[in-house]
């Protein structure tokens, strides 16, 4: 019924007279609402979106999510969200979520050629287990793979790393972290021995300076950036620098601007370096005590196909990763090199702002917090930048403690949680064990009660390496789960979609929602999402937080969690392990790989009725027991002990989240210091203990130049990157019209004089155009980013503007990240474009 | 009074299928079919400048805004938003005040001012453009569970 504004005035009217005869009308002849249909169900879950970890409360009725607000006990946030947050109720709720499997069907039958039908469960996973099972038998386990996520949950990773690892004896796994923190988590293994920040965000309000590398706080992580301004305006004295290749709202509110070319904040933090040696600022004590110095082997190459020139050019492609022993003064003096004037020639940045910079770290006085996110991450030196800033920290003591804190900040909501903790990684266990390393491999095999000898020793393909084996038709059984990697990888049109698409490969989707990758795929496995399960991830401060499945998931639409371990009962053992390891085992024989990995005593020993019944359960009622409890309590023994002490599986659901390592029921906050951490010796007052002599590594590396610059023709540096109002490729966000219509599409952000060059207007359509591929996007010459004239930034959220279709498939050759940050690029005006000259 | 929800969801059938979504927005959520097309660029869209109050979707929505921000200043030395929504000068601009959240610091303290948490307006009041949603949004107002009978068509979005 609807109620027009002339009725509205007469109920009103009618309450009101009603009132004043002291009666009592019908609910419907009331304006307000009283009793029972006031209630709302709250319960607390993190956001959805970026690393920050905010925590939200969530307001369900009748089944559905009504509300959602900034939880107050929630320490990360204590109240806030930012615009996204603040519209998490309404993500689930796009009317095109998925709510059936879809398989590309001709005459009833799969055809990679075909269209997209719905399916039953039954069909999807048996289709996709005979194209497992033919690839495993014709290839063998190097040809089947996965492409995971730093959004799924704890336990849906740790599901996934047992699957293909213990399961399909393939470490072909690689979450889409891989594109967004390899460099900090790669550098966080070489410099401390152990992943993860040693500070956290309360290092917000102690520092007196905020030093930003290569981070736009502002839009990318907005509530953190609210405890940086509450701190720098509450205190007169604090700083805030920001270091980008381009000016955005960071730099609106800071207090210097350092807007270098791209590539040289190598040599300006080499600089400081110089700088804190030149000056005597070098803490000598703590130096001495508590750090080792490498140099890293140089000249490395830039992570392309082998083939290209670049790579066969490169002195030491094949062993990037190498470093050597080195000393003080062999540090001091390659550091000499990097004088001021040099680095402002390179950097282009003015002398006395590189120098008050430095000042910054080289005053004892100064607690400084760096941060860094995708600016250094996403970067063909990234694992070298990581370094170069631990680094400064390490040379003047200034670390693990309150205010004094080197700070990686993740993009997404469990990339430490899930990504790095679980180690979905090609090269990773849980807590930070490697698959190279035969130790760590038979400790797994305990843990998971499983045969000696059974998990790979090769380390799979990363996230690139993927792509350019589906392409070349040597990985052909593919899963993507919770990622949109063909909106997202690197020089998707020639590296990415063919791989997708050739016959050779099967290819599976799971997801919410019909995003590029899904309509891409074979078979689209309908996805659900956020609070449709009971969750758990971990943010970029180590902290652990828990949610309940609050509303079911739409139509047929079931959690990564029960995919996988459903998918996982279509294969025994005999089908997937070598003869040799049964028949030294035979009570494995015969069994399937639910049985094995999953009805192993410990995953399901925890009963139904340890569920809260305040909640659904539903991955807990299609299998039997307490799943997520399970998977859980067997992946904290990993780490108990271990320095990666987590607390017990309840716990979590009582708790706005938890910084590992707990121990005694306490958390950590401050890794590495005494005082702060258990795991430090008394007496010692530091130390690094996740390397055996427990000292940190001081690595020197020099100022190399990126994979590609603009020259005559491609003149103008290409920079991808965020919006606050999208997250990442956007299958969230755009569905929510209220962000949609705050951000409604991409633009190229250009300088004025840049775009009056080549005569072009504010508004009007452009090709972008470089070696790969090329876009058409419109032209913006104001707004939020002031791009400095040669350089362009073109946000990667909209599907309608696949900007990755024009990026180079360039990484770090060492930790594998691709640099989304700098290409080559030109801008012609769309009606006169030459598409002659493209690929 | 309690009445069982339609479920708007139940009559989507496939996902994939016509009518949820415009034919020419569709790429902006799905790219374009197939992948390797090349897709022109849909124009800039206007800003909603109407100042016309949005009704929130639950009642800690922060309210989008109804007119244009370019040029605001949102720095170290101003922040223009303040300047028509500060208490003291909402009579000279008939603009909402500040939320009364807005005063209170990281530890629940009222101060006599914004709160510096609160500074930077836009991570979430957002202007609007008149683009059109690229697809329905199903979400429940509050007000329609509780008196479905009362709700206008609208407000699904």
């Amino acid at each position: 019924m609807d109620l027009t504004r002339r009725t509205l005035l007469k109920t009103q009217a009618a309450a009101a007279a009603a009132a004043a005869a002291n009666v009592t009308l019908p609910a419907s002849a009331q304006n307000i609402l009283t009793g029972e249909d006031l209630q709302l169900q709250w319960s607390k879950a993190p956001c959805r979106f970026c690393g920050t970890g905010c925590g939200v409360m969530v307001a369900v009725k009748d089944g559905k999510v009504v509300a959602t607000h900034g939880d107050m006990q929630a320490e990360v946030n204590r109240g806030l969200n930012c615009v996204k947050g603040y519209f998490l109720s309404k993500i689930m709720y796009g009317s095109d979520r998925l709510t059936q499997p879809l398989m590309r069907m001709k005459n009833g039958q799969f055809a990679k050629d075909g269209e997209f039908q719905p399916v039953s469960w039954d069909q999807a996973f048996d289709e996709m287990a005979k194209h497992w099972k033919r690839v495993l038998k014709e290839k063998g386990p190097e040809a089947v793979g996965m492409f995971g996520s730093g959004q799924w949950t704890i336990w849906e990773g740790y599901v996934a790393s047992k699957l293909m690892r213990a399961g399909f004896r393939t470490n072909n796994l690689d979450p889409n972290a891989r594109h967004c923190m390899a460099s900090a988590a790669v550098t966080f293994i070489r410099t401390f021995g152990m992943d993860e920040p040693m500070g956290c965000y309360d290092d917000f309000e102690h520092a007196d300076a905020f030093v930003l590398w290569g981070s736009n706080m502002a839009e990318m992580h907005p509530i953190l950036w609210t405890r940086v301004t509450d701190r720098r305006l509450s205190h007169p004295h604090v700083r805030i620098m920001t270091l980008s290749t381009y000016e955005h709202r960071t730099t609106d509110l800071s207090d210097m601007a350092l807007i270098f070319k791209p590539n040289s904040d190598l040599a300006i933090m080499n600089y400081i370096a110089n700088y804190i040696i030149q000056t005597g600022a070098v803490n000598r004590e703590f130096v001495e005590k508590h750090c080792n110095f490498r140099l890293a082997n140089t000249d490395i190459g830039y992570g392309l196909r082998p083939d290209n020139v670049l790579e066969q050019r490169a002195q030491h492609a094949n062993d990037a990763q190498v470093s050597n022993a080195s000393s003080f003064e062999d540090y001091a003096k390659l550091m000499s090199q990097y004088t001021v004037e040099k680095a402002s020639e390179l950097s282009g940045v003015p002398k006395e702002r590189l120098e008050a910079l430095a000042k910054l770290y080289a005053d004892p006085k100064t607690k400084v917090m760096s941060l860094w996110t995708m600016g250094f991450n996403q970067h063909v030196r990234g694992v070298w930048a990581n370094h170069m800033v631990y680094n400064l920290h390490l040379l003047t003591g200034k670390i693990s403690e309150p205010g004094n804190s080197p700070f990686s900040l993740t993009g997404q909501p469990s990339a430490c949680g899930t990504a790095r903790e679980v180690g979905t990684f090609s090269h990773r266990l849980p807590a930070d064990m490697q698959v190279n390393n035969p130790e760590h491999r038979k400790h797994a095999e305990e843990i998971w009660k499983l045969p000696h000898g059974l998990l790979p020793e090769k380390v799979g393909y990363h996230a690139v390496q993927q792509d350019r084996m589906l392409k070349d038709g040597k990985l052909n059984a593919y899963w993507i789960m919770c990622n949109n990697n063909l909106q997202t990888a690197p020089n998707t049109n020639n590296e990415t979609y063919p791989g997708y698409r050739n016959p050779a490969n099967f290819v599976v989707v799971s997801d919410a929602y019909p995003t590029v990758t899904a309509m891409a795929a074979d078979l689209i496995l309908p996805a659900a999402m956020w609070v449709e399960k009971e969750g758990a991830y971990g943010n970029a401060e180590r902290r652990t937080h828990f949610w309940h499945q609050l509303v079911n998931a739409p139509g047929d639409a079931r959690s990564d969690l029960w995919q996988l371990m459903e998918f996982s009962k279509r294969f025994t053992t005999d089908e997937v392990w070598p003869a040799q390891i049964l028949d030294a085992h035979p009570e494995y024989k015969g069994k399937t790989l639910f049985d094995v990995l999953y009805a192993n005593g410990e995953v399901n020993k925890f009963p139904l009725s340890e569920i809260d019944p305040a909640y659904e359960n539903r991955e807990a009622k299609a299998f039997g027991f307490y799943v997520q409890k399970g998977l859980f309590e067997e992946y904290a023994s990993f780490g108990r002990g271990h320095g990666h002490d987590l607390a017990p599986f309840d716990t979590y659901h009582q708790v706005r989240g938890l910084r590992w390592p707990v121990v005694n029921g306490q958390e950590t906050r401050w890794r590495y210091r005494e005082g702060y951490d258990p795991y430090v010796e008394k007496g010692s007052g530091v130390q690094f203990y996740g390397n055996p002599d427990k000292k940190a590594n001081i690595m020197g590396a020099p100022y190399e130049p990126p994979a590609e610059s603009p020259d005559a023709e491609y003149d103008l540096w290409l920079v991808t990157g965020r919006v606050l109002e999208h997250w990442h490729s956007g299958s969230m966000t755009m569905r929510v019209p209220e962000l949609y219509k705050a951000f409604s599409g991409a633009v190229l952000f250009m300088h004025p004089d840049d775009a009056a060059k080549r005569h072009l207007r504010r508004g009007q359509e452009v090709r972008i155009v470089s070696r790969r591929g090329e876009i058409r996007s419109r032209v913006e010459t104001r707004g939020r980013n002031k791009v400095p004239p040669g350089l362009v930034f073109v946000p990667f959220f909209d599907a309608s503007q696949l900007i990755n279709k024009v990026t180079l498939d360039a990484t770090d050759p060492i930790s594998k990240q691709t640099d989304f940050k700098k290409c080559a690029v030109k801008v012609v005006a769309a009606a006169t474009a030459d598409a002659g000259d493209v690929q | 009074m309690r009445r069982s929800v339609f479920l708007i969801l139940a009559g989507l059938g496939p996902c994939l299928a016509a009518g949820t979504i415009l034919a020419q927005d569709a790429p902006r959520l799905r790219g374009p079919q197939p992948f390797t097309r090349e897709t022109p660029a849909p124009p800039m869209q206007r800003q909603v400048t109407d100042d016309v109050r949005v009704r929130r979707n639950y009642p800690d929505q922060p309210p989008v805004i109804p007119h244009s921000i370019e040029g605001y200043a949102m720095d170290l030395n101003a922040n223009k938003c303040m300047s028509c929504h500060a208490r003291k000068f909402t009579d000279q601009s008939q603009a909402p005040m500040i939320s009364v959240t807005h005063y209170q610091d990281r530890e629940g303290n009222t101060l006599g001012g914004l709160a510096p948490r609160r500074y930077v307006c836009v991570s979430c009041h957002v202007p609007q453009t008149t683009a059109k949603p690229l697809v329905d949004n199903v979400f429940t107002d509050m007000d329609a569970l509780a008196e479905p009978e009362r709700q206008p068509e609208r407000g699904r979005h």
